[in-house]
């Protein structure tokens, strides 16, 4: 069944590692692709897990998958459907084939083949024949038996050897894609410095991976993927949480204020605490809670301190720190709150991704409760939009809630490492001490910001609190200034629009279609459009990161083109939002709930069909 | 620490310009005016006293104290309290709550500031009932009390603070009535030097919705015999003319008489507040009429680490160790590599 080619150049391939959730496939995965980035080119990752941490073995339910993209040219998307699909077990066939591009490469564990894992996945006899692969490139290695034959000698008891079994399929993914072994036998160097062992022996099995390929030859086509032409700079690779963490260590440092974060371990949001918690090197103070309400609430605490506050959770967590929003937003305090969004409602999917909580960002509280809004949309600009949330949350005293979602939290990308002299300067407005009394709701008259007045300071002590207050601080039920708090509160918040830029449109500044997306569907946006822009239709694309307030110049880019087509990963709620907030303009929707990001395809066929419908 | 004042400040320097309203007759007022003598005596500048509160009528306490004051909302300060104190250890951090805020809605938060033994002082209103939302049965209220939403009598077992204080590992528990200034006075000073978090239940009189609710015990005329102060390495004893004691009996305590079957001030118990182990204090803390006297002052206070300082030695100690000094180092660190 093995094709003859010779080495093909391609400008982009996908390849997906699969297997059992207790395969290794998340590590092989990484260690790709960090191969791919070092070689110097384009790329972007999606790692693909079950909730459970161990599925039942050999079923569909517990496949893990990573999937790389990598390219010599800008790549923006994990890829919708991979060239080389490496199936660890018949369930791993199951659960993927549908994303594997008609044609490609199948590599499989054939002595993970048996009867049983057969039909624990799902088929009768023979998942080859079943799912009609003739026209694939199938390759059927025997790597079980083969990583235990090459082990042979090192003593291992035969569990030990076949926890290597992933490292040979590495090594034949690395024979296929021409890339050296050096970056991954130095991780197993550093991994295993305690056990040479462990160390050699993975070293080996990855080595007669490679050489396996080699070896039959057979194993073609070849693919080269050249360098991209990326932009001078130092680089490393980066997933959406760890630069979300970064982004805010960034602020505090440049804001000079010390970071504090409250928060409740929470899928897919966990990492930022993971890798804020890591940093005390840095001053980060960091206090797991003791359930969600506890980590905004400590936060705020801290907030009311002095600190640069976060919390971080995913959908039901934001429902559950509803309240203590709103009493941020009452007492005027700084604080980020980070909604790493997966699918819902409830429970919902934990390890799947969707857009479905901008609503309850928006609008999710008691009383009229404006926050600011803004959304991630790259694995890398969770690191610019966590310092620019961190920035307007202290400058106008308002808590941010920053949308980012499972996809970004947990793919990567090639990110150019900024400088800290080139973030820009962050002013938090602290009050000093000073000979008249201080009123905790005297403001900023450009910003309408209150004064943040730190305890410890001499003379400046006061209350604030959940009830309505007067200017000066006392509690108020007067009819008349309640209203005017609650427009203050309103136009403060909408007064950020005077502080972040307009939005910029890809491609031509007018035209027929305008597609619009917000916050982390930006690449598959970006790609199609491209791929469209390309083939000579009039497309051209606006993704936000500002959601509330929205940029100034929306009406006006909107008014330039013939259709507006809003996608996004939930039923319209986006889309909803532009309607309330731009009445005058149409708006089509795409809209997906699996769980799943966009293909390039859906988005593609959505435009030409309006194109050619209207 | 905070520092030393030069000029010792007065109750007074502590009242804020708001207008108190709070029930007349209410026990609060007593609390606020025992807690400003309290703080007065500290040696603390008042910028480094912040007053938390979550809902409830105790809970708008801090808008009557001249200090720094967070009033947030219902059961949350307990959480807010150890943001703010975590955020900054060298806050004296006090939280105003209730037994519906402490004990209900804010369960969760209590045991667990308790647990972590955070530097607050948690004075915690207990008048056995919800008074703001006007008469509804609380955690701590006695079984069959009949109220709005219990009309036929409660038919739930009520909460003991010092219960669950001690359950949580606690290291700090006293009790107070509202309306003893001296001895209320004392106890905050206690509550405020003691390292850790210092839990003290005020017995607190609703003069509303539960009046006189603790008078079986501390009534005027029946304190005496039916309440025991305890000091620290004193002997436990009480009754209007100093003649009962408490004993152990097997596994139990037991009042006894002084003078009475041979028994002597010498035989009765000496208070040792600061032994770690918890039964004596548990069995102290949960003592009720009409078997026993009710305990009242410091019952337990054992030193330990605190957690707001732990955190504080943690991140000091990492930032030694470590090579990563600021954000550009931390950038470039790891696997990196150039485009030229």
């Amino acid at each position: 069944m093995i094709k003859r080619s010779q080495v093909i150049e391609k400008e982009e391939v996908v390849i997906r590692f699969s297997g059992d959730s207790g395969d290794g496939m998340q590590l092989t995965g990484t260690l790709f692709s960090d191969t791919a980035a070092l070689f110097g080119n384009d790329l972007s990752t999606f790692p693909d897990y079950p909730a459970e941490i161990r599925a039942p073995q050999g079923t569909v339910g517990g496949v893990s998958g990573f999937q790389v993209h990598l390219g010599h040219s800008e790549i923006n998307t994990p890829g919708d459907f991979s060239d080389v699909l490496v199936a660890m077990n018949p369930a791993a066939i199951k659960a993927n084939i549908k994303w594997v591009k008609d044609g490609g490469t199948i590599i499989f564990d054939k002595d993970n083949f048996t009867e049983k894992n057969i039909e624990k996945a799902g088929y009768e006899k023979d998942p080859i024949a079943e799912e009609k692969l003739d026209g694939y490139n199938i390759i059927d290695a025997p790597i079980s038996s083969m990583v235990k034959e090459a082990l042979k000698d090192f003593g291992l008891d035969p569990k030990s050897a076949l926890r290597t079994k992933n490292m040979f399929a590495l090594g034949m993914v690395y024979w296929l894609f021409d890339r050296k072994l050096d970056y991954t036998e130095k991780y197993f160097e550093k991994k295993f410095h305690n056990k040479p062992g462990i160390a050699e022996a993975n070293k080996v099995a990855l080595r007669a991976g490679y050489y396996y390929g080699e070896t039959i030859e057979a194993l073609r086509p070849v693919y080269k993927i050249l360098p991209a032409p990326i932009a001078k700079g130092t680089y490393r690779n980066i997933a959406g949480n760890s630069a979300a963490a970064w982004g805010f260590m960034a602020a505090a440092e440049k804001a000079n204020l010390q970071i504090f974060i409250g928060s409740y371990p929470i899928t897919p949001a966990t990492g930022i605490l993971e890798e804020l918690a890591a940093h005390k090197d840095l001053g980060v103070i960091s206090v797991q809670a003791e359930d969600e309400i506890a980590g905004i609430c400590t936060a705020l605490g801290a907030s009311f301190a002095g600190k640069l506050a976060i919390t971080t959770t995913s959908g039901p967590g934001l429902a559950l720190k509803s309240e203590a929003i709103g009493l941020a937003v009452m007492t005027e305090l700084p604080i980020v709150i980070v909604d790493v969004q997966r699918g819902g409602p409830s429970t919902g999917l934990p390890t799947k991704t969707e857009q479905a909580d901008l609503f309850q960002a928006l609008f999710g509280r008691n009383g009229e409760c404006p926050v600011v809004v803004i959304a991630a949309s790259t694995p890398s600009d969770c690191f610019k939009f966590a310092y620019e949330a961190a920035k307007i949350a202290v400058e106008h005293m308002t808590p941010v809630i920053l949308l980012s979602d499972s996809y970004l939290a947990n793919g990567t990308e090639p990110w150019r490492i900024p400088e800290m002299k080139d973030l820009p300067a962050i002013n938090p407005p602290i009050a000093e001490s000073g000979s008249v009394p201080f009123h905790p709701y005297k403001r900023d008259c450009e910003k309408l910001s209150r004064y943040w007045a730190i305890p410890g300071t001499k003379g400046l002590e006061h209350r604030i609190g959940g009830l309505e207050k007067t200017t000066k601080g006392t509690v108020s039920y007067v009819p008349e200034n309640h209203e005017h708090m609650v427009n203050i509160r309103d136009e403060k918040v909408k007064r950020v629009a005077n502080f972040i830029p307009d939005i910029d449109v890809y491609g031509k500044q007018e035209g027929d279609l305008l597609v619009v997306g917000w916050g982390g569907s930006y690449g598959y946006l970006i790609t199609a459009v491209r791929e469209l822009q390309a083939e000579g239709r009039s497309v051209s694309l606006v993704n936000f990161n500002y959601i509330n307030p929205l940029p100034r110049n929306v009406k006006d880019v909107f008014s330039r083109f013939k259709n507006i087509l809003v996608c996004e990963l939930n039923l319209g709620q986006f889309a909803g939002y532009l309607r309330m907030e731009h009445q005058e303009f149409a708006y089509e929707q795409l809209n997906k709930v699996q769980g799943l990001p966009f293909t390039i395809r859906d988005i593609k066929e959505k435009c030409i069909k309006i194109l050619e419908d209207k | 620490m905070a520092e030393i004042l030069v000029n010792k400040l007065t109750p007074k320097d502590f009242k804020s310009d708001q207008e108190i309203r709070w029930c007349p007759g209410c026990g609060d007022h007593a609390v606020l005016n025992a807690v400003q003598r309290a703080v007065a005596e500290l040696g603390i500048p008042k910028e480094k006293f912040a007053f938390i509160s979550g809902i409830g009528c105790s809970s708008r306490f801090p808008y009557y104290m001249d200090t720094y004051g967070f009033h947030s909302i219902h059961g949350r300060a307990s959480a807010i309290a150890t943001g703010v104190k975590t955020a900054n250890p060298d806050l004296s951090v006090w939280q105003i709550t209730g037994d519906g805020d402490a004990l209900a809605i804010g369960g969760n938060h209590f045991i667990h500031a308790v647990r972590r033994n955070i530097d607050i002082n948690i004075l915690l209103f207990n008048n056995e009932i919800y008074g703001l939302t006007k008469g509804q049965y609380s955690p701590t209220s006695s079984k069959g009390l009949v109220t709005k939403t219990s009309p036929f009598g409660t038919v739930e077992e009520p909460f003991s603070v010092g219960d669950l204080v001690i359950g949580a590992r606690g290291k700090f528990f006293a009790r107070t009535v509202d309306a003893n200034l001296a001895l209320s006075t004392q106890v905050y000073i206690e509550a405020a030097k003691h390292k850790g978090t210092s839990v003290v239940e005020v017995l607190q009189n609703c003069v509303i919705f539960n009046d006189a609710i603790h008078d079986v015990v501390v009534g005027k005329e029946v304190r005496d015999d039916r309440t025991i102060i305890l000091k620290h390495g004193q002997p436990m004893i009480f009754g209007k003319n100093n003649d009962k004691g408490l004993v152990l009996d097997g596994l139990k305590l037991k009042v006894i008489k002084i003078g009475e079957n041979g028994v002597t001030e010498k035989d009765l118990l000496v208070h040792d507040a600061v032994e770690a182990n918890p039964g004596i204090h548990y069995m102290l803390a949960n003592m009720d009429y009409p078997e026993y006297p009710v305990a009242l002052g410091v019952i337990r206070s054992v030193p330990g680490i605190t957690y707001d300082a732990a955190v504080h030695e943690q991140i000091e100690s990492v930032k030694s160790q470590s090579k990563i000094k600021c954000m550009d180092d931390l950038l470039m660190s790891g696997s990196t590599w150039v485009v030229e």
